[in-house]
């Protein structure tokens, strides 16, 4: 291996491992605020981008339907919970999110033809379709489960993957697709080529990071949300009910999934079932982090990006199976460096 | 007589199969301190948890601000005005002082309040420690600085009614005589207040009445200088000394 190639590899690496990243802090929220491990993060990977190539031959994603059929099972539910609670004043709010949004989304679609938008529209499109569904999947599978110990949320979590995955095929089909890159730029830096789309890439990854960053430690609802992860009987009393919480996680964890999806697009295929990999292997980032680190978690999922772009190298034919072989001397190093604490519920 | 603020009816409780609260009724007025004393198990903190919605109730009313409070719901009651500092203080330890209280504003930020600095001040000069220690992480504190937190974080939501539970436990006696005096204080903001102690004597101090919780039952109550003369109360929570 000579300086060239170990660049180019790096430099793949870094890519792939900014994605693994985002996901690697999308599964640490989720978890420390609801407890819920989420499988179903790399769904939206692929939803996102997928949605994102239906739109650019022409079709119309079937996210759309999910959305729709997902949106009226949500407002049937909580519609008529508050008509049982006697608390008809948030009735409208729930009719406004579940049932007209998802009609306007499918509306535009349908009437607007997004093959002719410029990308940034069609990627915002493809984010407004996608992203609702995050918060939809906590209401309808998580949030009446939501005492319940983390081992049941993992097998409701495997559930709501799979479910997904046949979805995603229902709607996409078995092939695979690529969208068009955000920029046909590249740059001889070197005598390595470094493309447009690498950058934008790495550049909205560390954009997002620091959105994210700014959001925990600045805002009133990002503190509220990791005051739910510290102490969620605390963040109660507080007015933090677990329910907002819960669905504000999700939201973000969908949005980062279906934005990594959309920035994947253009360099990989993207298959129905591709997300599955991709997330386990931020999951394997965000283990590094012990589900607790934001920092940890994002390092980690960028060392699971480098060294499987270097396995890939030296032995192609085991690059998985190096890469998940890493989360083994990970959990003996954290077994034995954390103290264990007893879970206080 | 004002209209009292929280009015608990026939209040009853149970894990399980096992009932700890029976048929508990009691009364807090506006600018009023009661107190309910009693050993520990009687019920007290299930007493609270039920009139916050943390527990469900199996039967009973709570009625606050003159309305029926039929939703079994934390964040409703917050939103309402009624606030617990609990006895596991229950604080955010990671996170400093200052966003500590700033989340006790959380629900009238959601409500559309724009004055959490000003409370803020406000709560800073009932208790001058919070703010020397106001960037330190809140699991840094002492015991005593940590439920003055956890009383200056109820506070910042503005209550109507604040409702503690056990502000005494683990606490040096320095410490629980500095914390009762803020309480007495915190009266004459025209906080209702309803106070849950095992320390009798320094409850019953500065309450205006008193309610006995004995194994889920009210024993007795009456106002607190009655309750103080009380010779079953004297001999059971006060000991030799009496009153003073």
């Amino acid at each position: 291996m000579d300086l060239q190639i170990a660049l180019l590899l790096g430099q793949d690496g870094v890519v792939n491992g900014a994605i693994y990243a985002l996901l690697a802090l999308a599964l640490v929220l989720v978890f420390a605020v609801t407890r819920v491990i989420f499988i179903p993060q790399g769904e939206f990977v692929a939803f996102g981008a997928l949605t994102l190539a239906s739109f650019q031959v022409g079709r119309t994603p079937g996210t759309l339907w999910l959305l729709l059929g997902m949106g009226a099972a949500v407002a049937a539910i909580d519609i008529a919970l508050a008509l049982k609670s006697g608390a008809r004043r948030r009735i409208p709010q729930i009719a406004f999110w579940n049932l007209v949004y998802p009609l306007l989304a499918a509306g535009l679609v349908f009437f607007a033809n997004p093959q002719q938008w410029p990308l940034a529209l069609q990627v915002v499109a493809a984010l407004a379709i996608v992203v609702p569904l995050g918060p939809m999947i906590y209401r309808l599978a998580y949030q009446p489960l939501a005492e319940a110990t983390v081992l049941v949320l993992l097998i409701v979590s495997i559930a709501v993957h799979l479910t997904l995955v046949g979805l995603g095929l229902l709607f996409f089909g078995a092939e695979g697709s690529r969208t068009t890159p955000f920029s046909e730029a590249s740059f001889d830096l070197g005598g390595i080529i470094v493309n447009g789309q690498t950058l934008w890439v790495i550049g909205a990854s560390a954009v997002l990071i620091v959105v994210l960053y700014v959001f925990f430690e600045r805002t009133l609802y990002g503190k509220a949300l990791r005051a739910t992860a510290i102490n969620r009987t605390g963040a109660r009393l507080m007015g933090i009910s677990t329910v907002m919480a819960g669905k504000l996680s999700f939201l973000l964890a969908a949005a980062i999934g279906a934005f990594s999806g959309v920035l994947i697009a253009p360099i990989t295929t993207v298959y129905y079932d591709t997300g599955f990999l991709i997330g386990l292997k931020g999951f394997v980032g965000a283990i590094v982090g012990g589900l607790a680190s934001y920092p940890v978690a994002a390092a980690g999922a960028i060392l699971v990006g480098l060294l499987e772009s270097f396995s890939s190298f030296w032995a192609s034919a085991f690059k998985e199976v190096i890469v998940f072989t890493l989360i083994i001397p990970v959990l003996v190093w954290r077994s034995l460096t954390t103290h264990h604490v007893e879970e206080d519920e | 007589m004002t209209d009292p603020i929280l009015e608990v009816n026939d209040l009853c409780v149970s894990y399980g199969k096992v009932e700890a609260l029976h048929h508990v009724s009691l009364k807090v007025r506006a600018g009023e301190i009661v107190t309910v004393i009693g050993p520990n198990g009687a019920g007290k903190t299930t007493m609270l948890s039920a009139i916050m919605g943390l527990l469900p109730r199996t039967r009973g009313e709570v009625r606050f601000l003159g309305e029926a409070q039929p939703a079994v719901e934390v964040e409703h009651m917050v939103a309402m005005g009624m606030n617990l500092v609990p006895e596991k203080r229950e604080l955010f330890g990671e996170m400093s002082v200052e966003d500590n209280l700033l989340l006790g504003a959380f629900m009238r930020h959601r409500l559309g309040f724009r004055d959490e600095r000003e409370t803020m001040e406000q709560v800073f000069a009932i208790f001058p420690r919070l703010k020397e220690r106001r960037q330190q992480h809140a699991g840094t504190l002492s015991g005593g600085e940590r439920q003055m937190l956890a009383v200056g974080r109820a506070l910042m939501a503005k209550p109507r009614l604040l409702m503690l539970d056990e502000p005494s436990l683990g606490l040096a006696p320095l410490i629980v005589r500095e914390i009762f005096h803020i309480i007495a204080d915190l009266k004459k903001t025209g906080v209702a207040i309803l106070l849950v102690e095992q320390n009798a004597r320094a409850a019953l101090q500065i309450a205006d009445y008193g309610y006995v919780l004995e194994t889920g039952e009210v024993a007795l109550e009456g106002p607190s200088d009655e309750l103080e003369d009380d010779p079953k109360v004297i001999e059971s929570y006060l000991g030799l000394g009496g009153k003073h």
